[in-house]
């Protein structure tokens, strides 16, 4: 029988959650890297034993951190505790160096500050790691201040795709309340060439020849809370998902707003619909009915937490705009918590399986499409995170 | 064992970089004479190669904000990496410290 596994990044440690096809008895363990936040933790494709995980701390920087035997043991790529370095001066697996090469061309070196100036970029922390489809070795991650970097070594060394910063809108950006970070990545799984990110508070962008141009992808967005509602950058991006079966099409959680696009982003529609509010971050599509979207809608952007303390997960079987709430298993009172951008999650066995993760430290599943809720854990720290795998 | 170009200096570390290096509250590494800020940390990095960049920035080398260090009861946290530090480390009768400050109460 087939199996999953859920990887749950939190404010103080990364939990890994197994159960068999059922989906109704967990195992839990944890915390690895306790008392570190861990943003993002993801599977490779290619090889599920491969995990990549984003431990970050104030105090001590950014880790990245490998598993290669699906989250039982870890490492920093290049450098095995209790082994000497694979090479020497070790890999800086943790080093991400902004590019302002003459060889890329692009030496750009400041982004829109909060107060309207110019302000030099300063690496945070990994948002967001994306293995590739097809190799293990080769993951993309995006950070604080907003960038992408690339890894073809598993991790052990990083580059940046300097042209997404450099094309030309970049001393636009600006950070959101959360920051500035890039925090989507999806790989076209039938076009590796084409790449979309996500940033906020700069918006979306596409490369199609492997991040050597980029193109920001907004039109049709609307955000009333900027000079020009409608420009082409500065939009609060808060999530974007696609079904793999259909790659030009995306589905978009904003800070306000549920949106499709049918073009790769080149155009986009507003598909909020019935919503009760169109407030919130994440969003994902089931796994085998390209059309059905879950979003989470959050009371609004002052209160980041579910209407009247009832946490319901919405679905649109249509490709948005009619939505039904999913509320059979969920708190439905006094329920004051948010699910981030990062935190839900799509399986691929038969009866698809929804995943999410809240600051209140639950992770839920549906194990039949959203109509029946259950917790997997309740008690954990705020989450951050949460990826699938289907073994 | 020291030497006249090396030292062994004994150096505490705060708990989180404890676990990723896998080691114990204390470690010893050599250091370069003259032992100074730089040399210590230097010894540590390339010793526990995983704490690169965790105790100083990559791109500046400069301490990391919410890091102090510590050494026979005086605070050499603002001071120049090169600053030669006391006798008494450079012979391990003291420890370096690196200590993780007490910043706030985020959750």
């Amino acid at each position: 029988m087939s199996s999953v596994r859920v990887l749950v990044g939190t404010h103080k440690g990364a939990f890994v959650c197994e159960a068999d096809g059922k989906r109704d008895k967990w195992t839990v363990s944890g915390p690895h890297f306790a008392g570190w936040e861990i943003y993002h933790m993801k599977g490779s494709p290619a090889d599920p034993n491969r995990i990549y995980a984003s431990q970050t701390s104030g105090w001590f920087g950014q880790v990245v951190q490998r598993s290669d035997d699906g989250g039982k043991t870890w490492f920093q790529p290049g450098v095995k505790p209790g082994e000497d370095a694979q090479s020497w001066p070790p890999k800086p697996s943790n080093k991400f160096a902004y590019d302002t090469s003459e060889a890329t061309g692009k030496p750009l070196t400041t982004h829109q500050w909060y107060d309207g100036t110019q302000h030099p970029w300063e690496f945070k922390r990994v948002w967001h790691f994306e293995p590739a489809p097809n190799n293990p070795d080769v993951v993309y991650a995006g950070v604080e201040d907003a960038a992408l970097f690339k890894s073809t070594d598993g991790g052990e060394s990083w580059h940046e795709l300097a042209n997404l910063r450099g094309h030309g809108t970049g001393p636009k950006w600006s950070p959101g309340a959360g920051g500035m970070g890039l925090h989507t990545i999806i790989v076209d799984p039938k076009n590796p060439d084409r790449i979309y990110i996500a940033i906020s508070a700069a918006g979306a962008f596409r490369t199609d020849d492997g991040g050597k141009t980029w193109k920001p992808i907004n039109k049709g967005l609307h955000s009333n809370f900027m000079p020009d509602p409608n420009a082409e950058i500065g939009h609060c991006v808060h999530h974007v998902a696609m079904h793999p079966s259909r790659p030009d099409t995306l589905f978009m959680q904003k800070h306000w707003d549920v949106m499709r696009s049918d073009n790769a982003g080149d155009s986009w529609q507003e598909v909020s619909g019935n919503l009760p509010t169109d407030f919130g971050f994440c969003i994902d599509v089931h796994a085998h009915e390209p059309e059905t979207l879950y979003v989470v809608p959050i009371k609004s952007d002052s209160l980041h937490y579910p209407i009247d303390g009832a946490l319901k997960v919405y679905r649109s079987r249509t490709g948005g705009n009619e939505w039904e709430a999913l509320t059979k298993g969920l708190p439905q009172e006094n329920c004051y918590v948010n699910v981030l951008r990062d935190a839900m999650a799509v399986d691929t066995l038969d009866q698809c399986g929804i995943y999410f993760g809240t600051t209140g430290g639950q992770v839920y599943v549906s194990p039949d499409g959203g109509d029946n809720w259950q917790p997997i854990a309740e008690n954990l720290p705020a989450v951050l995170s949460v990826e699938v795998q289907t073994l | 064992m020291d030497n006249q170009t090396t030292a062994s200096i004994r150096v505490c570390l705060p708990f989180h970089l404890r676990n990723l290096a896998q080691v114990g509250p204390e470690v010893t590494v050599q250091s370069a004479r003259p032992v100074t800020i730089q040399s210590v940390l230097d010894a540590v990095e390339a010793h526990y190669p995983m704490l690169r960049g965790t105790i100083r920035d990559y791109d500046t080398g400069k301490r990391r904000a919410f890091l102090r260090y510590f050494a026979c009861q005086e605070d050499y946290s603002l001071e120049p990496a090169g600053t030669v530090l006391p006798e008494a480390v450079a012979e391990g009768r003291e420890p370096f410290l690196v200590v993780g400050a007490i910043a706030g109460g985020a959750i």
